[in-house]
């Protein structure tokens, strides 16, 4: 994985990754709806939008996980097409994800599961990422990453691997679900810690405590995208339009068009 | 080789140095030879040479807590040869004991080890045994281990079976086990197989005895051509009595897997349960790994190692 003091000195205007018109449907069902994203290295982007919105389907498609490989448009990382590279290949180049759901994994210790890929595997190091998710390494590095550890603890079990690869992209997709209120602050301190060590963080959210960690933000509903900007002018907008949202489970179809334009039209 | 060579050959192919604690009791056995022997008090061995192998007696003493776990090395150093090995273990009223046997042939081509074990687990008494497997990378190893064991009225007997450094062979598993009232059993193998290997692992557990326990754990992975049967059986005829079989096995390249739990209960306040899974890694598994830099085989690699782990105690 290329470490993020050696990202090109280009890349301060450029975005480190686009998404350009991309579309991606499963099954029958558009999920992906010629959406056009660009984030930029260093900051803190969100990516907003209600259950269903495709948020999920985003970030597995920017890893490149197996049944989201087939697209129209393209993902460009660094200015280089993702299109037919494998999860391993984009984590090389310094792309991760952080699970909304994270993996189980019987008799695999902690220690073993942050160190694989890990920087640096010396115990120091390891506890260090630990304690930076609030988990006390004495108690937690020889445990299992299995079904023992309660959601909350996986969810920053899983943070403190990513922090331990150092990477130069994060795909977060809901760092806060199952997350009690301490612990939030931790993870919203380790996204600040990914932040200054120039890492371009993606959080996935229909949070607006999470969408206040961000500098940027899109909001995005059935696969498209409805409006981007500062934080502040999307969580008026989301606050407004979205909760509740007006045309979610089965609106009727003339409705939900015309509200999906007026919203569309406004984004521009 | 001298015997003192032999058993720094033994020692050395297990990753190890030899045993020199005075409260530890060691024995180590090299083809039909005993090379060294120590005990401490409560534990007796006695040890009978024969053409191609060895027949060993273990009892502790009634009472008897040997603190420390026992080593007993056993092996081969040269690549061809057979080792029968007939071992019959009492542990006496209350007597509690571990042992951790190793079983070593570092350059096995054409191996045959053979055992026969007798196990006797008196009442309240306690049995740990490990049996952990280091093969060379070419197999060449036919291992037939047969186990026939009785727990008495609250004794408790743990096996381990462990083969995951080196090529795995032949191997052909057969364990038995009669418990009586509040006895309890757990019965674990751990295998890893590639090439060419065959792995039949037959265990046979009844649970005679009023408010018996007994769990039957088999956690496999298979790659490359090798072979895996499982056919655990678990038969329950005394109320209160309580099992449950569990298989895993990965399956990867042209590997193939049969598991065949059979659950048999006899009495209707006993119960016993079975869980068999067969397949490959898990992907959501794989990709979070390879979303960290690993690459497929390490990250499989990785999964597999865990699923393996002794740390790893199933449900
Ligand atoms: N394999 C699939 N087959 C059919 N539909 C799918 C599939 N995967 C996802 N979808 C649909 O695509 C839409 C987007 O799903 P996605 O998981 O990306 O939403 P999300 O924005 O992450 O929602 P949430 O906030 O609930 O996590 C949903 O309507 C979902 O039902
Ligand atoms: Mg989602």
């Amino acid at each position: 994985m290329q470490s993020m003091d050696e990202t090109p000195a280009t890349s301060v205007s450029h975005p480190i990754l686009e998404i350009d018109d991309l579309v991606l449907d499963m099954g029958e069902k558009r999920v992906l709806d010629h959406l056009t994203l660009e984030f930029w290295p260093g900051h803190v982007h969100a990516v907003i939008g209600p259950n269903g919105a495709g948020k999920t389907t985003l970030a597995a498609t920017i890893m490149g996980l197996a049944g989201y490989t087939q697209f129209s448009g393209d993902i460009r990382f660094g200015g280089e097409s993702l299109r037919g590279l494998g999860v391993d290949q984009r984590a090389a180049r310094g792309i991760t994800l952080a699970w909304q759901e994270p993996a189980r994994y019987e008799g695999l210790t902690i220690r073993s599961f942050i160190g694989a890929g890990a920087r640096d595997r010396s115990e120091a190091a390891l506890a260090d990422v630990l304690a930076r998710v609030g988990l006390d390494p004495a108690q937690y590095l020889d445990r299992a990453v299995d079904r023992t550890l309660s959601g909350g603890e996986r969810k920053r079990v899983e943070l403190a691997s990513i922090l331990a690869i150092e990477p130069r992209l994060v795909l977060m997709d809901e760092p806060d679900s199952g997350i009690d209120v301490e612990a939030l602050n931790r993870i919203f301190d380790a996204i600040k810690h990914l932040k200054a060590r120039g890492a371009t963080v993606l959080l996935i959210t229909h949070s607006l405590a999470v969408l206040r960690q961000a500098d940027h933000a899109f909001l995005i509903c059935s696969g498209k995208l409805m409006k981007k900007g500062l934080v502040g002018k999307i969580e008026e907008f989301f606050g407004d339009a979205c909760l509740p949202c007006s045309h979610q489970n089965e609106p009727e179809p003339g409705k939900r068009d015309r509200d999906l334009r007026s919203v569309a039209e406004d984004g521009q | 080789m001298g015997k003192d060579e032999l058993i720094t050959a033994l020692y050395e192919s297990l990753g190890e140095s030899c045993v020199t604690a005075p409260d530890v009791a060691h024995v180590e056995i090299h083809g039909n030879e005993v090379l060294g022997i120590h005990l401490v008090p409560g534990l007796e061995i006695e040890a009978q040479e024969r053409r191609d192998g060895i027949e060993v007696e273990i009892r502790v003493l009634a009472g008897a807590r040997i603190e420390q776990p026992v080593r007993i090395c056993f092996g081969l150093i040269p690549e061809s040869g057979v080792q029968r090995i007939g071992m019959q273990t009492r542990l006496e009223a209350g007597a509690r004991i571990a042992i951790l046997a190793s079983c070593t042939f570092p350059n096995a081509i054409d191996i045959l080890h053979a055992m026969n074990a007798e196990i006797e687990v008196g009442p309240g008494a306690e049995y740990l045994y490990l049996e952990r497997h280091v093969h060379g990378r070419e197999g060449g190893v036919r291992l037939v281990p047969k186990t026939k064991a009785t727990l008495a009225e609250d004794a408790r007997l743990r096996t381990d079976f462990e083969l995951l450094r080196g090529k795995a062979g032949d191997i052909d598993i057969d364990y038995e086990a009669t418990c009586r009232a509040r006895s309890v059993l757990e019965m674990a193998a751990r295998i890893s197989g590639r090439g060419r290997d065959r792995i039949r692992i037959h265990e046979h557990a009844h649970l005679a005895g009023e408010h018996a326990r007994g769990v039957l754990t088999t956690s496999i992975a298979v790659r490359e051509q090798a072979e895996a049967e499982i056919k655990n059986t678990l038969i329950a005829s005394a109320a209160h009595a309580r099992g449950h079989v569990d298989c895993k096995e990965i399956v990867q390249d042209q590997a193939v897997a049969h598991a065949i739990p059979i659950v048999e209960v006899r009495h209707p306040k006993a119960h016993v349960t079975h869980e068999a899974a067969i397949g490959s890694v898990d992907s959501k598994q794989l990709e979070t790994l390879m979303s960290r830099g690993l690459d497929e085989d390490q990250a499989t690699d990785l999964i597999i190692e865990g699923l393996l782990s002794p740390a790893y105690r199933g449900r």
